[in-house]
């Protein structure tokens, strides 16, 4: 008999293919599991329409429960509601951290127009003097920061919500 | 099926579709590194949403299609997208304007949907907002800079401006269609969106030192079909593959 517990602790066994310090558990896009026992049924949710792991990340999981003995797994994707970067998990931003990424920050984000860069912490050395080079980073989901103080140059996991 | 539904998703989708293979072309061509990513970063979540969309509106339509049948397999006069999108890149200063009067006016759309009585229209707008904000942010940030720029800068953007200001009537083309969608409440009101869309324009133009241009000949057709000349050479690189080798897939 497999129950979800087990079934969501094997999925902290799949990591994101993008940012792989990150499990698909700590990204926050398993929206549900179900299982009778035998077979599982999961929901996924994508970061962004576009993003180009979801196939990929559906395949490791199937992949991942085949291992774990659970033959028959269907996975479905929604998109509603809509992902949101308050999904990803402490630990998720911990891990971020660590790598080299800098975690989102709580933003405000409702004036789109004319607002002021966030300021986004740098991984490296934990200063606040740091600078946005641009909105948009190595994949969808990050900008891309540069610290004023160690110089480091760093991938931001840009907020969405 | 909805014939009016069908034709009314096509519309947003196919703006998303053409958009996004236009800001595809500039993938190796970026004036620098960081808005070479930008550019293909953005082109990839209008691709997404355009899958969405198409996988919607070949369901609603029930033949058996797929949205990459929808995509790949329609002629000319089958696309809906407005004749915005599918105008020239030109510079980046003409790319960045086109994308802004464009991003100013689905900003608006998708919070309006949202509220759509069609559960996946609601769920793709909602899931689009989000990325439209960062677009539109990008969009506007750069108009400001070259058009409150350089001498030069400004003078190219103004430009661009003068060029793409013909095609912004259509942004607010109705028709037949749009009054069976708020009928059924598929397409919530939106009688303000011009309003609401001139107010971000003037605001950003004001603060990019650009004048509207007082020309106010207008074309559009894009709805109904009737595209530029420039659709056909889009579609004959973006059909391509599907046209020389039926059903190939990688
Ligand atoms: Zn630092």
């Amino acid at each position: 008999m497999v129950t979800t517990t087990e079934i969501w602790r094997w999925l902290e066994e799949v990591s994101d293919p993008e940012i792989p310090v990150l499990t698909v558990v700590d990204l926050g896009v398993i929206r549900s599991v179900e299982t009778d026992g035998k077979n599982a049924h999961i929901v996924i949710t994508p970061t962004y329409s576009g993003c180009p792991a979801m196939k990929m990340i559906e395949d490791q999981i199937i992949e991942k429960l085949k291992e774990k003995g659970v033959v028959n797994c269907t996975v479905a994707l929604t998109l509603a509601p809509a992902w949101t970067t308050d999904w990803i998990s402490q630990e998720g931003r911990n891990k971020l951290r660590e790598y080299g990424i800098a975690p989102p920050e709580n933003e405000p984000d409702k004036t789109v127009l004319f607002a002021k860069p966030t300021v986004v912490p740098c991984p490296k050395c934990g200063s606040s003097n740091t600078r946005m080079i641009s909105l948009f980073g190595s994949t969808a989901c990050k900008a891309h920061y540069q610290c004023n103080d160690c110089l480091e140059p760093y991938d931001y996991f840009k907020c969405l919500k | 099926m909805n014939q009016a539904q069908v034709e009314f998703v096509l519309r947003i989708a196919d703006d998303s579709l053409i958009l996004g293979h236009r800001l595809s072309e500039w993938c190796g061509h970026g004036p620098i590194l960081e808005e070479d990513i930008a550019m293909t970063n953005i082109a990839l979540d209008l691709i997404g949403q355009a899958t969405s969309l198409l996988n919607h509106a070949a369901a609603l339509q029930g033949e058996g299609k797929t949205g990459d049948d929808l995509a790949f397999l329609r002629f000319d006069r089958d696309y809906r997208n407005l004749l915005l999108v599918e105008q020239p890149n030109g510079d980046f200063g003409m790319t960045m304007m086109r994308q802004f009067l464009f991003d100013a006016y689905r900003t608006i759309l998708f919070e309006r949907l949202q509220a759509s009585s069609d559960e996946m229209i609601a769920a793709i707008a909602e899931k689009s907002l989000k990325e439209t904000k960062y677009h539109l942010k990008h969009s506007s940030e750069w108009v400001i800079r070259l058009g409150d720029g350089t001498e030069e800068s400004h003078a190219r953007i103004q430009e661009s401006l003068n060029t793409l200001w013909r095609y912004t009537n259509e942004l607010f083309y109705t028709d037949a269609v749009d009054e069976e969608m708020h009928r059924s409440g598929i397409l919530p009101d939106l009688s303000d969106l011009r309003e609401q869309w001139e107010d971000t324009v003037n605001r950003v133009f004001q603060e990019a030192t650009l004048s509207i241009p007082t020309n106010n000949w207008k074309q559009e057709g894009g709805r109904k079909g009737m595209h530029s000349e420039h659709l056909g050479y889009i579609l004959a690189e973006m059909q391509y593959m599907q046209r020389a080798y039926p059903n190939m897939e990688w």
